[in-house]
């Protein structure tokens, strides 16, 4: 079996493992495998700019906000059904993202994170001043979906398998965008960005559009998780959020997708983990925890299987008693 | 017109509590070129241990002088021990690390000294001063002072001392630094060190107005990163006067744009900064670098 | 073919993993009850902007403790899990879930910040779990009609404004008010009640409103804005930390107003010394409970016999923090609700009891403010009395003001 039959068979079984798993956890524990996928969505989309695009992001929190108001707002004050809000948020933040994109053009490294932070700590200031909108501070509590065309399945069981086919959706397309001639040009702006130019990639258009991508994904993810959570408010969205899902971006390995499914677990579990470990200090566990991932896998955990997997194939290669073929003689 | 004047003190005031602050984030940026996230947290564990002296019994100034010694070490040790590792990490990495000192500080210190605020000294008398109708409180004028000050000392040191030139050019060329014989690893220890001392100073000036707490600094790191963005992450003087102009403006704003006012203040200080940034791509008073291709 | 065996039995050992995560049912028939336990959940902010608050959770536990030690109720020992939710609504929804699923707790009590208890408001009435004595002052937790399960605890935050808007139209009817408030839910609430209980009279009242978020560090220019108003009654919600640089900002520009100050920061160690005896001369509040710095309560027995119990079950509490008074009584009014529950601690009977306190006195409440609940009334303390500082103590005065009889 080559390798890319191997690939698609481990994900296949991979698959049939999550969709098992609503019929084996009880709801708590699939609430939060649900946060988990929401989380790889927003994370995802974070390492296609920060990752694959070099642009550094600190402030991708403010897009998931948008996508969670957006979804609540039109839930709460227009009726819509949650389904439709999902790709609305998601068009929206194409849109905002892009635009921010345009003038982040000329910001680089640092002074763009800190741009993307501002822009961050500004949305719950924003969001508690169109109080009429968004329910201000108070915030807005919305209603959980249950199963449609009488499925048997609990509102945690459905939003589980929504949020998963989401997952695969986006995770799909992404990977195809990632892969070819697209994402080898987002890659070469990232690693030499003269010489892409200069190779006749429009590199200005590419990272705007990078940009709106990246942000439409973190908006899709916050929009899930205005349902999954059935509750909105400025509070919920604060600088730590985007910090955190940098976090997840980095653990898990940052110019890579299978990453983010590995980071939004680190974020998700590693903290109640923390907790348990220690009453009195449980951040200060976490801060441990994440001083030490970074010694012993700077490149993420993905990275860090990436470079096992190299390594074992080196020394299959060395061990195999393959016989040389010499050149004539 | 004594509003006005009023309000672009109070500005100058809490202006200068970012300048500090952010003077603090500049030095390990410009000694390291990383932003170190922990920042803050350092300056309010060091201010704790102040704290904690004067809780002892100790006079302020011997207490100050203790605490800026114990940063300094702290500042040499942390980059040595925890930072030494990952020096060659992608920037990102190191980021992390840095955010793991910030979760592992503000925890520490809330385990030790519980998250109940705690009222803190100032050196500076507690009555104001009166100039016709204007009033400035004498806490404000000190600490806008000891932030001049500490920026001129900046300023000297990394211009006129052979020390500083070092640390320059350790920041900026490690390769050829070494080649000239400088210690590149313990220059920035150092570059940590100081600016262990700066964040520590910092949080001894902003301690008494902000009341000591181990999320005191959160609030104010954001907008010392603000102050640091506007003024260019390479001047340290255009940090200062980011500082400033972050302070004074955000007063103006939360008093005669009346449809704004006070409810939207911080977004208006952060729109400001992007405006800035766009005209300026590396603040206002940043270097702008050259990529050789 | 060796990579698929192994990659199939990975998958397995996940598929088991899995299955051993599902709980097993507990036979019992109570939920979070055992002949020899009572489980009770709770969640508080020990980490992030709001972990002062935390130490409320602590002092929670430690009197949970000295029941214990006294025997327990029921026969029963009380089994006090509390989670850190940050104030983060997210992770409030995670760890109440994890409480009231994964824990199976009898009852949730006193979680803390009224965002995160609005996330979880629906939830506990659709689980039908007693969510009692919820610690946040907003209005909304008052509605048995339609949240049956849900139970606030102190006098809230609208009444408070109400009570110091009905002092400011009969003592300063001509009065031009300056108000600053807390840019969130807490501040607003208050804003509301004041501005509601001024009626008609607020637009013409009212000459100036500032905010300020939690994240600034100084609310100076708002304090000499309000002074250019032209304000001579000052409404001031802020918290502890801002309430001492609003004081002592009004103090050094010389400003003195009829001032007053919110509840929340009434405490003399936190707020009204560090900004300076003097200045806080003739500042008003309306209090409920004994402020523990008030030099008044120091022979008071209930006060004592508070010190006496910190200082045994949580010496790291600090002697000067109300929220550590707040949170004893709190924790006390539980324990009279669990004594009067008998024998039967169904989640049932639990909200009947909480629901059918009478006149119930907490030794750390002001004297005349009492304890009632009913089906229909899930306000416990709706009483307040108004305080001025005479530059050493809470002088109480007038009459105690009865939201419930105001209805």
């Amino acid at each position: 079996m080559d390798a890319r039959a191997r690939r698609t068979l481990a994900i296949l079984a991979l698959l049939a493992v999550a969709c098992s798993l609503p019929f084996m956890l009880t709801n708590f524990r699939l609430f939060q495998f649900t946060q988990v996928y929401v989380y790889a969505i927003a994370i995802l989309g974070l390492n296609m700019l920060t990752g694959y695009n070099g642009q550094f992001s600190l402030g991708h929190g403010a897009f998931y906000a948008i996508g969670a108001y957006v979804s609540a707002i039109m839930m709460d004050k227009w009726n819509v059904h949650y389904a439709w809000t999902i790709p609305v948020a998601g068009v929206l933040c194409l849109i905002v993202g892009f635009l921010f994109g345009l003038p982040a053009l000329r910001l680089e490294g640092l002074y763009l994170a800190l741009a993307t932070f501002s822009l961050a700590l500004a949305v719950p200031q924003i969001l508690k001043y169109f109080e009429h909108w968004t329910g201000g501070s108070q915030g807005l509590v919305l209603s959980k979906p249950t199963a449609p065309f009488g499925l048997p399945l609990n509102p945690d069981q459905w939003l589980y398998f929504l949020t998963l086919g989401v997952l695969i959706v986006l995770f799909w397309l992404g990977a195809n965008l990632l892969r070819g001639r697209v994402g080898r040009a987002i890659v070469a702006i990232r690693d030499n960005h003269i010489a892409a130019e200069a190779m006749g990639v429009n590199t200005s258009l590419y990272k705007s559009l990078v940009f709106g991508v990246s942000a439409a994904y973190t908006g899709v993810a916050g929009a899930l998780s205005a349902s999954v959570v059935a509750y909105v408010a400025p509070d919920s969205f604060d600088a730590f959020l985007s910090v955190t899902l940098l976090i997840g971006s980095v653990i898990g390995g940052l110019a890579s997708i299978s990453g983010a499914v590995l980071g939004a677990m680190f974020i998700q579990f590693i903290p109640n983990w923390a907790q348990d470990i220690s009453k009195a200090a449980p951040w200060a566990i976490f801060g441990v925890f994440l001083i030490v991932f970074m010694y012993v896998m700077p490149f993420g955990i993905a990275g860090a299987i990436r470079l096992l997997w190299i390594r074992m194939q080196r020394s299959r290669v060395a061990l195999s008693p393959k016989p040389r073929e010499t050149a004539a003689t | 017109m004594d509003i006005f004047v009023q309000q672009v003190v109070s500005g100058l005031a809490t202006g200068s509590i970012y300048a500090s602050v952010a003077l603090a984030l500049v030095m390990i940026y410009q000694a390291t070129d990383v932003v170190n996230f922990g920042q803050g947290s350092m300056a309010m564990f060091a201010t704790y241990i102040c704290w904690a002296m004067l809780n002892a019994g100790m006079p302020y100034w011997g207490a100050f002088v203790a605490t800026l010694v114990i940063a300094f070490v702290g500042g040499v040790a942390v980059e040595r021990i925890v930072l030494r590792p990952v020096e060659n990490a992608p920037i990102l990495s190191i980021v992390i690390v840095t955010l793991g000192l910030f979760v592992i500080f503000t925890s520490i210190a809330g385990w030790i000294w519980t998250y109940v605020q705690k009222p803190f000294p100032s050196p500076f008398p507690s009555k104001p001063l009166k100039v016709g109708n204007i009033f400035f409180g004498a806490h404000d004028v000190g600490q806008i002072g000891v932030t001049l000050i500490v920026l001129v000392c900046i300023y000297l040191f990394f211009r006129f001392t052979p020390l500083g030139l070092a640390m320059r050019a350790a920041a900026h060329n490690p390769v050829s630094s070494r080649l000239c014989g400088i210690r590149v690893g313990w220059m920035l220890a150092l570059g940590w060190g100081l600016a262990s001392v700066f964040g520590a100073v910092a949080g001894m000036l902003v301690a008494p107005v902000l009341t000591l707490d181990p999320n005191m600094m959160g609030g104010v790191q954001l907008y010392a990163f603000a102050a640091a963005t506007l003024g260019g992450f390479t001047s340290p003087g255009g940090v200062v006067l980011g500082g400033f102009i972050v302070g004074i403006v955000e007063n103006l704003v939360g008093t005669y744009v009346s449809f704004i006012g006070t409810e939207l203040k911080l977004t208006v200080a952060l729109a400001m900064i992007i405006v800035v940034l766009l005209v300026k791509p590396t603040g206002l008073f940043g270097t702008t670098i050259v990529k050789r291709v | 073919m060796v990579f698929t065996r192994k990659l199939l039995s990975l998958f397995l050992a996940v598929g088991l993993a899995g299955v051993t995560l599902a709980p097993v049912v507990s036979a019992q028939t109570v939920v979070g009850v055992t002949a020899t336990e009572i489980k009770i959940g709770n969640t508080n902010p020990y980490s992030g902007p709001a972990s002062a608050y935390g130490t409320i959770g602590k002092v929670i536990g430690a009197y949970f403790k000295k029941v214990n030690d006294e025997g327990g109720v029921g026969g029963r020992k009380i089994n006090y899990i509390s989670y850190d939710d940050g104030y983060a609504p997210p992770k409030t929804v995670e760890m109440v879930r994890k409480l009231v699923e994964s824990d199976q707790v009898a009852v949730l009590f006193q979680t803390l910040g009224t965002p995160p208890n609005s996330a979880i408001h629906k939830y506990m009435n659709q689980q039908k779990v007693p969510h009692l004595f919820v610690a946040t002052g907003a209005t909304k937790w008052n509605d048995p009609k339609n949240f049956p399960w849900t139970m606030g605890f102190q006098p809230n935050y609208q009444t408070e404004g109400r009570v110091y808007a009905s002092d400011v139209l009969k003592k300063h009817p001509d009065a031009k008010v300056g108000i600053l408030y807390q840019n969130d839910d807490y501040g607003k609430d208050y804003l509301k009640g004041f501005e509601d209980g001024l009626g008609d009279a607020a637009k013409k009242m009212i000459v100036m409103k500032q905010s300020y978020e939690v994240t600034d560090p100084t609310i100076d220019s708002q304090i000499v804005n309000l002074k250019n108003s032209g304000a001579t009654v000052f409404f001031n919600v802020t918290i502890p930390k801002f309430a001492v640089q609003a004081i002592k900002k009004a103090h050094d520009i010389g400003w003195k107003p009829v001032h007053y100050l919110n509840n929340v920061s009434s405490s003399l160690a936190t707020v009204l010394k560090p900004a300076g005896l003097e200045a806080s001369k003739d500042l008003i509040t309306a209090l409920y409970m004994k402020e523990v710095t008030d030099p008044q309560w120091r022979n008071d027995k209930a006060f004592t016999d508070w010190v006496a119990f910190m200082k045994k079950y949580y010496p790291d509490g600090a002697l000067d923090d109300q929220s550590n008074a707040y949170g004893y009584n709190v924790a006390m009014l539980m324990t009279i609700v669990l004594k009067q529950c008998g024998n039967d601690f169904s989640r049932e009977n639990l909200m009947k009891q909480a629901a059918n306190l009478k006149n119930v006195e907490l030794p750390l409440l002001l004297p005349g403010i009492k304890v009632n609940t009913s089906p229909t009334d899930h306000a416990p303390i709706e009483q307040e009395q108004l305080a001025r500082f005479t530059g050493e103590k809470w002088d109480l005065y007038g009459e105690i003001f009865d939201a419930f009889r105001k209805q």
